[in-house]
């Protein structure tokens, strides 16, 4: 069983290994931390609480928390699309939290939707699309980082390379 | 095409001048903090929980909030079934219900 008091840890633990801080606003904190808890009950894992998660794995691995747009909104807004993890200056007070634009694209964001429906004539050209991409096909590549060699193996590069901090730009395919 | 109206819960306020429906998640800080907004204007809303929708109805709200030109993003405020709001932006919600 998942414990409030994990979740906490778990996003302090991450913040300091980041760079990065929590929001100051111990409520609204609470709130998410609920959240995450809520869905790592229901999914088995700790998707976002401020997005619409699939239930499955894979068509949600981009929207785990710490997501993978957390960095870059760090760096740009101030602070990640939840607002959990925020910048020094936002969590020193110098610059305000404000509701930022969802960097998670279009074509994930409607993985969230129809998976479960049968019938094809429910289905909308685009859900229809989005439902054959079931998890097992959702291709994974090998990807490196130039910079520092830092391999993965996933959908898309990094936003921002975990080892060096190396910007998405400097990764490329990896052929084996 | 998935027809028909998802159900929604109904939030009850003074303030009945606008049909508000909101598209929320139960997980979500934002969504939590826009809910407690209206309530505190006394505001009359419906919402939706997407999150606990069925299937069915979590197309039906893609395929709503697509039509009305919108983005798959929460909260999702629509007001009058004219002004579609992205997100807590209490300036734009303010306007738009006039309080």
């Amino acid at each position: 069983m998942i414990t409030l008091e994990k979740v906490r840890q778990r996003a302090e633990s991450d913040a300091k290994t980041n760079g990065c801080y929590l929001n100051p606003d111990q409520d609204f904190l609470k709130d998410l931390f609920k959240g995450l808890k809520r869905n790592e009950e229901r999914y088995g894992y700790p998707s976002c609480p401020c997005r619409l998660a699939s239930g499955r794995f894979e068509l949600d691995r981009d929207i785990l928390c710490p997501c993978d747009y957390r960095d870059p909104d760090v760096a740009e807004y101030g602070c990640c699309y939840c607002a959990l993890y925020v910048r020094k200056d936002v969590f020193e007070g110098k610059t305000a939290i404000q509701p930022i634009p969802e960097r998670r694209p279009a074509e994930k964001q409607e993985r969230a939707y129809g998976i479960g429906l049968e019938s094809p004539l429910e289905k909308t050209p685009e859900t229809a699309a989005v439902v054959a991409k079931e998890s097992s096909q959702i291709e994974r590549k090998m990807w490196y980082c130039k910079q520092c060699g830092y391999v993965c193996f996933r959908e898309d590069p990094p936003y921002i390379c975990p080892i060096c901090k190396a910007k998405r730009e400097m990764f490329a395919r990896l052929e084996v | 095409m998935v027809r028909g109206k998802v159900d929604s819960v109904k939030v009850a306020g003074k303030n009945k001048k606008h049909k508000v429906l909101m598209y929320a998640l139960s997980t979500c800080a934002w969504c939590k903090l826009t809910k407690q907004f209206l309530k505190d204007n006394s505001i009359e809303y419906e919402y939706v929980d997407v999150d606990m929708c069925s299937e069915k109805d979590r197309e039906r709200v893609r395929q709503d909030v697509l039509e009305r030109g919108g983005d798959l993003n929460y909260p999702t405020i629509i007001i009058d079934d004219k002004v579609l709001i992205t997100g807590f932006r209490k300036d734009k919600i303010r306007e738009a219900l006039k309080v």
